[in-house]
């Protein structure tokens, strides 16, 4: 279950994920800068900080949607450009919007997400990972009629077959991905997470919620960076 | 293409081909477009609409009908493909998934290109196929309706090509719909003057190759440029 361990340990001199001062402008306002952290492999970053606060906007840096007004991320030693071959294969990107087709199902939307990913993975596998969020009996169901926790689930069966099936997706990036989940779900989801570090990989997360995982979290707290900004 | 291990290519899925990006987002906006049928047929339907109203506007005044009919169809056509042209990418927008195509592992040329496609294939596809049916109405002879089908098909892919770029710099504007209709309608002028002449001149009885070879010629042209000015375009948008 670690076939990320091996290509994790060859570069294990530099830090994973590297961010030097970043810095992120809205209108005039700095919503952060000199923003500088790293993240080992098998570590995961938990973004705090109040609404407004910059979590999903530094995320989406992070993921390379959006490029930074300064500095710069680097992945394993290269430094990211906007979208990089390198970035697109190793990220996996949930964002706070569900990222589903209101007018496909759930088994629909799950294997369109793998088609983009571009991971095969066989439809028994894909039922298991529906039955293992707790979509099975409503796998047939089309988004539009699925609950809001329901259509988070649809997200963590991709981290569930991201795991078993898709070891190049080493970074995990998640925006609130516990808003609308039960407590079974929430646990679920840090069992997913713990087993993501496990196998060496990386994760940054934007919650507000206290995870209970057993490896290393660094938190990074946006509110205090905002006032050290001001 | 089986999920056995990679070693050779540790970032590369199994059974990667990047030319699949292209043959993904064709298959899934094609998919999307038989589930919601309603509003692709509802483009077609105000086609057929638009058109039919001149005959009844303007009387059974043949020779006039005639006249106007290679402007009226066009016309109705770029009209019809601008209100299909937020199925391209401005869904994908709201509905978050544009981002997940943006990070995918294909190349986002490709995948516009495969959109594009598909957007071609479920509006101008079904308009050219329609409108010798529509010509009918206006008296034009079976020439005539040939070269209308065939300055269509040359022509209609053209505009879901523009349409793409006026699509991609709208997104997540507000009112975007009315500034995507004022940018993109003056850049489909060239596609309606060569489109619409090429059945004038097969009315007054002049070579049409010429007309033709010029749409081709936008079509190739745009086929080339196009997916990778949308890619950057989605990309700054998404920023």
């Amino acid at each position: 279950m670690l076939p990320v361990g091996a290509t994790a340990l060859d570069r294990s001199a530099a830090p994973m994920l590297l961010a030097r001062d970043l810095r992120l402008e809205r209108g005039s306002r700095a919503i952060f800068s000199d923003l500088s952290f790293s993240v080992e492999s098998g570590q995961a970053l938990v973004l705090r900080g109040s609404n407004g606060s910059g979590k999903t906007s530094l995320l989406r840096i992070l993921a390379g949607l959006t490029l930074p007004d300064r500095g710069d991320v680097a992945w394993r030693g290269e430094t990211m450009k906007a979208l990089s071959a390198t970035w697109r294969n190793a990220a996996l990107y949930l964002g706070h919007i569900n990222a589903l087709k209101e007018d496909f199902s759930a088994t629909e939307n799950l294997r369109d997400a793998l088609l983009i990913d571009g991971v095969h993975v066989a439809q028994m596998a894909q039922l298991s990972a529906l039955e293992k969020v707790g979509l099975l009996d409503r796998r047939n169901v089309l988004a539009r009629r699925l609950s809001q926790g329901q259509k988070r689930r649809v997200g963590l069966a991709r981290l569930v077959l991201s795991l078993s099936h898709h070891p190049c997706k080493t970074f995990w990036l998640l925006d609130e991905p516990t808003n609308a989940l039960d407590e079974e779900g929430v646990s679920l989801f840090t069992g997913l997470i713990s087993a993501h570090l496990d196998r060496g990989g990386v994760a940054c997360i934007a919650t507000h919620l206290k995870l209970n995982l057993t490896s290393a979290v660094n938190e990074l707290n946006l509110d205090a960076m905002a006032e050290v900004t001001r | 293409m089986s999920a056995a291990p990679h070693s050779a290519h540790p970032h590369e899925p199994s059974g990667f081909a990047v030319e699949r990006g292209f043959l993904v987002a064709f298959a899934r906006d094609a998919r999307l477009a038989v589930r919601s049928k309603g509003e692709v047929i509802q483009a077609l339907a105000f086609f057929v609409v638009v058109v039919s109203l001149f005959p009844l506007a303007i009387g059974p005044e043949s020779a006039l009908l005639k006249r106007i009919a290679p402007g009226v169809v066009w016309v109705a056509a770029l009209l019809s493909v601008l209100l299909t042209l937020p199925r391209i990418l401005a869904n994908d927008h709201a509905d978050g998934t544009l981002e997940q195509l943006a990070l995918s592992v294909y190349p986002l040329p490709l995948i516009v290109a495969g959109k594009i496609v598909a957007h071609w294939l479920i509006t101008g596809l079904p308009l050219a196929l329609l409108s010798p049916v529509l010509g009918l109405q206006f008296g034009l002879e079976s020439r005539e309706l040939v070269v209308m089908f065939a300055s269509l098909m040359l022509g209609t892919p053209v505009l879901s090509l523009v349409g793409a770029i006026g699509a991609a710099l709208t997104l997540g504007v507000r009112g975007g719909s009315i500034l995507l209709a004022l940018l993109v309608l003056p850049l489909y002028i060239p596609v309606l003057i060569f489109g619409a002449g090429a059945v004038e001149q097969s009315m007054a009885g002049i070579d049409v190759s010429a007309n033709l070879s010029l749409l081709g010629a936008i079509l190739l042209l745009g086929g080339l440029v196009v997916p990778f000015a949308v890619a950057v375009a989605v990309k700054i948008s998404l920023d």
